[in-house]
């Protein structure tokens, strides 16, 4: 079994995320990048199907040179090979492509991505890639199985779940629940260092959208307190004041 | 050119996000001075489907078919995108659910077309330009993108658009689309609907529980202050990590964002994580015993004290509103 696992670099999760150049250009001065949480979630659970010596696990990012140290953490998580298509991510349409024109000649029987990426939320790029490669694809994945040829994935719905069984090759997008995280062993961090990591040129790909600028939430007011012995007032204030009950 | 609109159902009803979509829609043909066509696909009866003229939709699209009952992703988008070219939109709105995250990227990429994904508000169309903000860094902040193709696509953010009632008759049409037998390689094998819960990311209210809580067994209050509510139940990352609630109700950064009318946070000290799921709440009521909790920062009302002592006198002062309402 081939598994490529698509990942992204992303902030910290405890990034507080500020912005220069008149509000147009993330700040990412101090910024500490990982692995997209959801995108090691696809990476822990292409490990655990490949466990075994059941096949191989390929990175793929879609970067500059500076995400190299997310994508060698990627191998240090257990990945086999790693593949960098060197280029900024301008967009989803571009990285869809780049993963797509990668894969109709180095064809995998799993094609992994986290739900959405934490920076920019877009849960577009597997189903994008699955619409490019013509393949299925699923968005947002509670649970995975392979069993020969078929995979059943549990798929989040709003209030409920759906489970779907779909003949491989498929494009999945990952969530909490699919697998744990696994975090690198020393032997793992050093081999690492000496696993291939192939870096590639992108292909030209037409422009569909750009970010032309950013803002932060407004502040909220001053927080009003009630006293823990006058509960009734909130309930009051939520229905005179604030109006949501 | 008319704006297209898709409206999703569950199981041939349309939720009041499908309604908030075809009002966002409608606002936007209004700008451009067009109509707006909905694509209505799957089981729905011709009284949903006139609900749809509520709202402001003109013509309404309609694909039935014995295999098209249920969705599935590349299917739908196929319709969708044959519906696009039919009428000739070049704008197409999507709800940002579940759902409509697997299929906007596909129709966005049959059309080749721009998407704005989680979209908060209306295009922006000043200047020749379109240009539409949504959500960025997990609700930590908003980003303006710019679409620059012949075709742009929205999706929604559910509960960021109010209803808007319009009242015109819709007219409806059957639309027949062929669709290759290659779209339906997805086999549903099950639903499982927790039909008595509201769903979190549509829910007006939500009520949410932390580790102040101290464990599982405490959440009888919660879901009682829920039921009370009509609200979801929610809860935090360490919560859902430590399996005393599933993973579905998980809100945050690396959970569900959630936008709901009143968010109201139990025993959470409010971790910046936590913080960018939450930050599109309108009204935030927060109830912590640390009076230092970061939480307190971001909420409009709050209660310092115990939770085990201040939930129930919630419960007991909500029935009392009820009662006397």
């Amino acid at each position: 079994m081939k598994i490529l696992v698509c990942i992204s670099n992303v902030p910290d999760t405890t990034t507080k995320i500020t912005f220069t150049d008149n509000n147009t250009q993330f700040n990412t001065n101090g910024v500490q990048f990982i692995i997209n949480p959801y995108d090691e979630i696809a990476l822990a659970r292409a490990i655990e199907l490949t466990d075994g010596g059941n096949g191989t696990v390929t990175v793929l990012n879609v970067g500059e040179a500076s995400t190299e140290a997310t994508i060698r953490k990627a191998l240090a998580i257990g990945a086999t090979d790693a593949l960098r298509i060197n280029a900024k991510p301008h967009d989803a349409w571009f990285v869809a492509n780049q993963i797509a024109h990668y894969v109709r000649s180095n064809p995998f029987d799993l094609i992994l991505t986290g739900r959405e990426s934490i920076d920019y939320n877009g849960s577009k790029v597997a189903a994008m890639v699955g619409e490019l490669l013509d393949l299925p694809s699923v968005s947002i994945i509670k649970k995975l199985s392979i069993d020969g040829e078929t995979v059943t994935v549990e798929r989040e719905i709003e209030g409920g779940i759906e489970m779907l069984s779909i003949p491989l090759p498929i494009v999945a997008g990952t969530a909490e629940g699919v697998a744990e995280p696994k975090i690198p062993n020393m032997r793992g961090i050093m081999s690492a260092r000496t696993k291939p990591l192939t870096v590639i040129e992108p292909v030209e790909v037409s422009t569909l959208s750009d970010i032309t600028g950013y803002e932060t939430p407004a502040p909220r007011g001053q927080v009003k307190l009630v006293p823990s012995d006058d509960v009734a007032n909130l309930v009051e204030l939520l229905h005179t004041e604030a109006r949501v009950i | 050119m008319p704006v297209l609109v898709y409206t999703e159902n569950v199981e041939g009803k349309f939720k009041k996000s499908t309604y908030e979509i075809v009002s966002y829609a409608r606002a936007i043909a209004d700008q451009n001075n067009t109509s707006l066509t909905a694509i209505a696909i799957g089981d729905t009866g011709a009284e949903e489907l006139n609900s749809l003229g509520k709202y402001g939709t003109e013509k309404v699209l309609h694909v039935s078919a014995e295999n098209l009952k249920t969705f599935i992703n590349q299917a739908y988008a196929s319709i969708v995108a044959e519906a696009a070219k039919k009428t000739g939109a070049d704008i197409v709105v999507l709800s940002n659910s579940f759902s409509g995250r697997g299929l906007a990227p596909r129709v966005a990429a049959k059309l080749e077309a721009g998407l704005a994904d989680g979209a908060v508000a209306l295009p922006d169309q000043s200047n020749g330009k379109f240009s539409v903000k949504k959500t960025a860094f997990s609700g930590k902040a908003f980003a303006t993108v710019e679409l620059t193709s012949a075709t742009k696509i929205i999706s929604l953010t559910p509960n960021s658009y109010k209803l808007a009632e319009s009242n015109v008759t819709a007219a409806i049409e059957n639309f027949e689309v062929a669709v290759k037998a290659s779209d339906f390689a997805a086999v549903i094998k099950d639903i499982v609907r927790s039909t008595d819960k509201v769903s979190l990311p549509d829910a007006d209210i939500v009520v949410s529980g932390g580790r102040g809580l101290k464990g599982p067994e405490n959440w009888g209050m919660i879901e009682e202050l829920a039921d009370l509510l009509g609200a979801a139940l929610a809860c935090s990352k360490p919560v859902s990590d430590a399996g005393w609630r599933p993973h579905s109700e998980h809100v945050g950064q690396t959970g569900i964002a959630v936008s709901p009318n009143l968010y109201i946070a139990i025993g959470i000290s409010g971790a910046i994580q936590h913080l960018a799921g939450i930050s599109s709440s309108k009204v935030i009521v927060v109830i912590n015993k640390d009076a230092e909790a970061p939480f307190f920062k971001v909420a409009d009302y709050g209660i310092v004290g115990d939770a085990f002592e201040v939930v129930p006198k919630l419960i007991a002062a909500i029935k009392e509103y009820k009662a006397s309402a």
